[in-house]
């Protein structure tokens, strides 16, 4: 089964991310105990160091990461070592397991809503500029999809707040706490994605216009506009959703900028944050979570495609 | 068909994920608007402002500060002796003292948590204040492993005897330190690292911890256990994690918090208008920003230079155009505002005097001057861009001065700590806040073996005056020993250059919330904080 | 892929005649030749002008004009430290074009290299170049690239190389960021051109050409490479703002070019901290904001036109 073979690759693809990630972060100078303020003698450092095992070797480390390490103890027994992939050195107070419990699921909210948004406002822009290219709906429209694309995430954000809450009133400066909370985060975080569907989709739906079949199509004498509908759309589709693969991957992990504008407890923070803090495991954690992620949607995705595509097979 | 069912899937999901993260919960009485996500709570760990101003909601020392003041006051201990040569101190737990839970706190409990966080397995960053009591530093070390030789005893279930290495004038200040609160026994050597996380919490300040959702909000709710809860004014406080200063204004400004605690949360262009507002409240803090210089590196090695680089900063010009803040002049690295203290005269602008040094240290005019780096951390996600913009300041300034070159380097925050450490920076930007009113405090981090010196300037006569003025119990005669000691470091050798002595700002509005008083430690007991409804207000049109 | 082909050689002339015709496309390539021109022409301004109009626009001369608006001296207004904003923009645009540029070909040459061999060669060696692909779109790139400055800037402070020149130290640490963010995206390129690559190396010319004894090097040089130019002219245009786009976020993040030298992202993420309820220094966020968003724009057209111009598809 197609599938389920890709799965089993899926296994030694996490292997390598993790043993990379973990490298890379390992590799950035300073370590997740370095303070403002000094330690008061240079023994508590090294005890602190000593107890979440971050004197050992990185390969040892990433052992540990895994609860791969048997230790010998005092009595002469080996020993099995608990795994490390669940301590934050940074949050000491929290399992990992806590921090992505709780934060995911806002981001995975965050994230399914802009995803709602970026094909609610692509896909209708997508196929207006289509259906009349060359004439001003299409000039707008396109200029509009690229116009999303090339404003930073930063500078949408605050825009967003000064028009629709602070100057407007309309809905909530930041924070997280009712559906109206999150409709800013959500168009702030769409708005790149819908312009980078309306030019995808538009595309697809000029090479299905040209296809032999729509041509076919056209000679039973279809009209048009119930032709491109019924028939090109399915086609052009495709590409769009192989790109809601990576898209998604991306909407759902959270974003940094985002969710420090509108202060949402989001896990988009905690990607760049581990990275900067040295917080080793969480940032090897997410990277993990990143690519289980992405492969899981890329099947979804390459499943929805035997469904939409009658051509393609996966053997 | 299968598109229904895809269809069905997505709406099941986001409908459970909606319900999953929206808790409808009772609102708070009061919003606190706080800095960075708390690492811990955990008073023997934690070593940042941000995670102070929570912890001393949860868990009380035997002293605590008086919010208007900052002087230490009765906490769990009722009342102490002290022994006429100023080294044996004796507590009197207060009566009926209990747990969040309803045990008992007892004396053991006292010698439980002091040891713990001085405990080398602890590694608390802070377990310097226990240098202070005696063979504290040899525990501390790990040189010595038996507690009973530690100076801290119960000698009945309400009574602790406290012995130190010299009379200590600020140990009463420093029993207020979140090191130094009481913790709860049982719980940490239950849950280990996650003891917070334990329910119930046992807690022994005013408040308990309702939850803590990182990078969320941590909430407390009041602990009707405490001692003094009659006098706790609000049943639920939000505290909120935020590192923006835009967002944090703009949640003000909307009502959706009451108070904002920390200076760099002002965003810093709009001070010239907000300062002048009533509902924000600048006040003298207990810190000091200052220039690191690495004197193992030539050509810093050579106090002339380290002289005339101070000499030929324009400090006024960083204060009026870039801080904005309010902000005093330094030239000297102790507050003027410290107890007991005046620090003796530093050293001002003077660019011709500037040079003039730097031509008796070799370079005429800035001529051979090694072109040399200035360190300072980046501003992550809209944060404050403070340090930079001294930077360029500064730049310029030693440029037209003095015509050496320097260059802008600017690291991550972890960056600059190991660069710090391991003095591997020729300049640095660096700032100091004191953890308790006494010109100990600052004097104490440029002594040669203290961690928080680096800048690679050891000075034996310096080591030797801090000692002496510790072991003074005059108060007079240790000020003289003090400031004898702050000359050689910001008069004749300077390792440091200060700049300017902080000013910080809170903003809340005084008709709606009450309870909240300033002080130069920037310490805020929440217990006292009151919101009261506003009058009505009249529509005025924004 | 397109039926007709060229059998070889430069990009036909039908192309072109197609580019002309795009008015978009033409309209931002002169904005761009435009901008390019004012860039570079205006440091000479600088050098050949009065002192005083060149103290005056030196963008790192600091004065006490702080926040002043636009006017005749200072046609963007000035920043916090008094410098002239107009200047700064341009100054800037040498930066962030330089690193769009710079990063964009960095990208094309790995990825061009790496898709063709992998193409080309097939087989095992194929599998094995894109399996390493794979892997690297799994890893959050962002984990990459904070590793990536925050490690090789230490590295460099220490080498031998750089001790006594700290102007080639911040040459090659700009130099950094080019190549990394040009690392971090040549990805989808590889792909792309492994597709490419795989259909040409199956058609009759490059068969032909291999009967008569053509080497590997040989039929790559003369025959593929040539033969995906469309597609790799338009990916460069295409790249440029998203790298663009990278930079600004980086900047964001604090981790861009070393101020006091300024780039299209220090110089909004600056801009945009002005944006609140109270008080707008408006010139700070619309001049450079508006500047990087016409760029993108234009380099967005461009890329649309030369696409459609040599009918590339399969992105």
């Amino acid at each position: 089964m197609y599938f389920a073979r890709r799965l089993t690759f899926a296994i030694p693809l996490l292997l390598v991310i993790s043993a990379l990630a973990f490298a890379l972060v390992h590799l950035a100078p300073g370590g997740p105990f370095d303070r403002e303020r000094a330690p008061a003698s240079p023994e508590i450092e090294r005890n602190l160091k000593a107890a979440y095992h971050l004197d050992e070797p990185v390969w040892k480390q990433y052992l540990r990461f895994f609860g791969l390490v048997w230790q010998k103890g005092a009595t002469g027994h080996w020993h099995h070592e608990p795994a490390s992939f669940n301590i934050s050195y940074k949050y000491r107070s929290h399992r990992v397991s806590d921090i992505i419990g709780q934060a995911l699921p806002v981001s995975m909210t965050l994230g399914a809503l802009a995803f709602g948004f970026a094909m609610g406002v692509g896909l209708p822009l997508g196929f207006i500029t289509a259906a009349r290219r060359g004439s001003w709906p299409d000039y707008a429209g396109s200029f509009l999809a690229i116009l999303a694309v090339c404003v930073p995430g930063f500078v949408v954000g605050p825009l967003l707040i000064l028009v629709f809450s602070v100057k407007l009133h309309w809905l909530p400066v930041a924070l997280w706490e009712s559906p109206a909370h999150m409709i800013l985060p959500a168009i702030a975080l769409g708005l790149f994605f819908s312009g980078k569907i309306a030019r995808l989709f538009r595309e697809g739906m000029l090479t299905a216009a040209q296809s032999e079949f729509i041509a076919a199509a056209r000679a039973k004498g279809l009209g048009e506009n119930l032709l491109l509908l019924k028939h090109a759309v399915r086609i052009a589709i495709l590409p769009v959703v192989s790109f809601s693969g990576p898209m998604l991957a991306d909407l759902l992990t959270g974003s940094f900028v985002i969710e420090n504008i509108f202060q949402i407890p989001g896990i988009g923070v905690f990607f760049i944050n581990s990275a900067l803090n040295s917080d080793y495991t969480v940032a090897v954690d997410l990277a993990l979570l990143y690519a289980i992620l992405l492969v899981v949607l890329n099947l979804i995705v390459d499943f929805s495609y035997t469904r939409l595509d009658p051509r393609v097979k996966y053997e | 068909m299968w598109r229904n069912v895809f269809f069905h899937l997505l709406i099941s999901a986001v409908v459970f994920l909606t319900s999953g993260c929206l808790h409808r919960e009772t609102p708070a009485d009061i919003t606190i608007i706080n800095n960075a996500e708390p690492e811990s709570l955990d008073p023997a760990i934690i070593s940042g402002i941000p995670e102070f101003r929570i912890v001393i909601g949860l868990f009380e020392g035997l002293t605590r500060l008086d919010p208007k003041t900052a002087q230490p006051i009765p906490g769990l201990a009722q009342s102490w002796d002290v022994s006429p040569d100023g080294c044996t101190y004796t507590f009197h737990l207060r009566i009926h003292l209990v747990w969040s839970t309803g045990e008992p706190i007892t004396a053991d409990d006292v010698v439980y948590s002091w040891l713990r966080a001085a405990s080398p397995a602890t590694a608390s960053d802070y377990a310097g204040a226990f240098f202070y009591l005696k063979n504290g530093e040899a525990f501390v070390t790990g040189k010595i492993k038996n507690r009973s030789l530690v100076g801290i005893h119960a000698l009945d279930r309400r009574t602790v005897r406290v012995e130190l290495n010299h009379p200590t004038a600020f140990f009463l200040d420093l029993c207020a330190l979140p090191v130094m609160s009481i913790v709860p026994r049982q719980t940490i050597e239950k849950y280990g690292d996650r003891w917070l996380m334990a329910q119930p919490l046992p807690v022994s300040g005013p408040f308990e911890l309702a939850y803590w959702r990182p990078n969320d909000k941590v909430r407390f709710k009041k602990n009707p256990l405490y001692w003094d809860a009659a006098n706790t004014q609000s049943q639920i406080i939000d505290i909120l994690p935020l590192g923006s200063p835009d967002t944090a204004l703009n949640l003000y400004e909307n009502a959706q918090a009451d108070i904002v605690l920390d200076r760099t949360l002002v965003p810093g262009e709009l001070l010239d208008v907000l300062r002048k507002r009533p509902d924000f409240h600048p006040f003298n803090y207990l810190g000091t920003y200052f220039i690191r210089l690495n004197v193992t590196k030539k050509p810093f090695d050579d106090p002339r230079v380290r002289r005339a680089l101070a000499l030929a900063i324009d400090k006024k010009l960083i204060v009026t155009k870039i801080t904005r803040g309010g902000e005093v002049l330094a030239a000297t690295l102790v507050p003027p505002w410290t107890a007991n203290y005046a620090s003796p005269p530093g050293l001002g602008y003077d660019p011709v005097l500037a040079r003039q040094l730097l031509a008796e240290a070799g370079y005429p005019g800035g001529k051979g001057f090694p072109r040399f780096e200035y360190m300072f951390d980046a501003a992550a996600g809209g944060g404050s861009k403070l340090h930079q913009d001294i930077a360029i300041e500064l730049q310029q300034m030693w440029r037209d001065n003095l015509g050496i070159q320097m260059d802008l380097r600017q690291v991550e925050w972890k960056v600059l700590l190991s660069s710090y450490s391991d003095l591997a920076y020729e300049a640095a930007r660096s700032s100091w806040i004191g953890d308790y009113d006494d010109a100990n405090t600052f004097l104490d981090c440029f002594t040669s073996q203290n961690g928080n010196n680096r800048t690679g300037w050891k000075n034996p006569r310096y080591d030797t005056l801090i000692n002496q003025a510790n072991a003074q119990a005059d108060l007079k005669k240790r000020e003289q020993l003090f400031r004898q000691a702050e000359t050689l470091l910001i008069h004749d050798e300077m390792p440091i250059i200060p700049i300017f002595y902080y000013v910080g700002l809170n903003y809340f509005d005084t008709n709606k919330i009450q309870g909240f008083y300033q002080n130069i430690l920037d310490d805020h007991p929440l217990e006292y904080l009151r919101k009261v409804s506003p009058k009505p207000k009249v529509q005025s049109p924004d | 892929m397109s039926e007709q082909k060229p059998a070889q050689g430069l990009p036909d002339k039908n192309a072109w005649r197609r580019f002309q015709k795009n008015r978009p496309a033409v309209v931002s390539a002169w904005f761009l030749a435009f901008l390019l021109l004012i860039v570079i022409a205006w440091p000479v301004l600088l050098k050949i002008s009065s002192a005083n109009f060149a103290q005056l626009h030196n963008p790192d001369q600091l004065s006490d004009a702080q926040f002043s608006a636009p006017s005749l001296q200072h046609w963007f207004g000035t920043d916090l430290h008094g410098r002239d904003l107009f200047s700064r923009v341009l100054f800037g645009a040498q930066i962030s074009l330089l690193v769009g540029v710079v990063g964009a070909i960095v990208s094309l040459v790995i990825g061009v290299l790496w898709g063709a061999v992998a193409g080309y060669v097939g087989g095992r060696v194929d599998a094995v170049l894109m399996r390493i692909v794979d892997v690297l779109y799994s890893l959050p790139s962002i984990i990459f690239v904070i590793v990536l400055i925050t490690t090789l800037g230490g590295l460099l402070k220490q080498s031998h190389l750089v001790q006594n020149s700290p102007a080639l130290e911040g040459a090659l640490r700009v130099t950094l960021l080019f190549v990394g963010l040009g690392a971090v995206s040549w990805l989808t390129m590889a792909r792309i051109v492994r597709g490419q690559v795989l259909s040409l190396r199956t058609r009759a010319f490059v068969e032909a050409s291999r009967a008569l004894g053509g080497g590997p090097v040989r039929i790559l040089a003369r025959h593929i490479i040539p033969n995906i130019f469309g597609v790799v002219i338009t990916y460069l245009a295409l790249t440029m703002p998203a790298i663009i786009l990278y930079e600004s976020f980086l900047s964001y993040l604090g981790l861009g070019v070393q101020a006091p030298m300024a780039s299209w992202g220090t110089l909004i993420s600056d801009g945009v901290s002005q944006i609140n309820p109270i008080r707008i220094y408006w010139w700070m966020i619309i001049f450079p904001g508006g500047v990087l968003v016409a760029t993108l724009l234009a380099l967005n057209f461009l890329g649309d036109g030369l696409r459609d111009a040599w009918d590339v598809k399969g992105r």
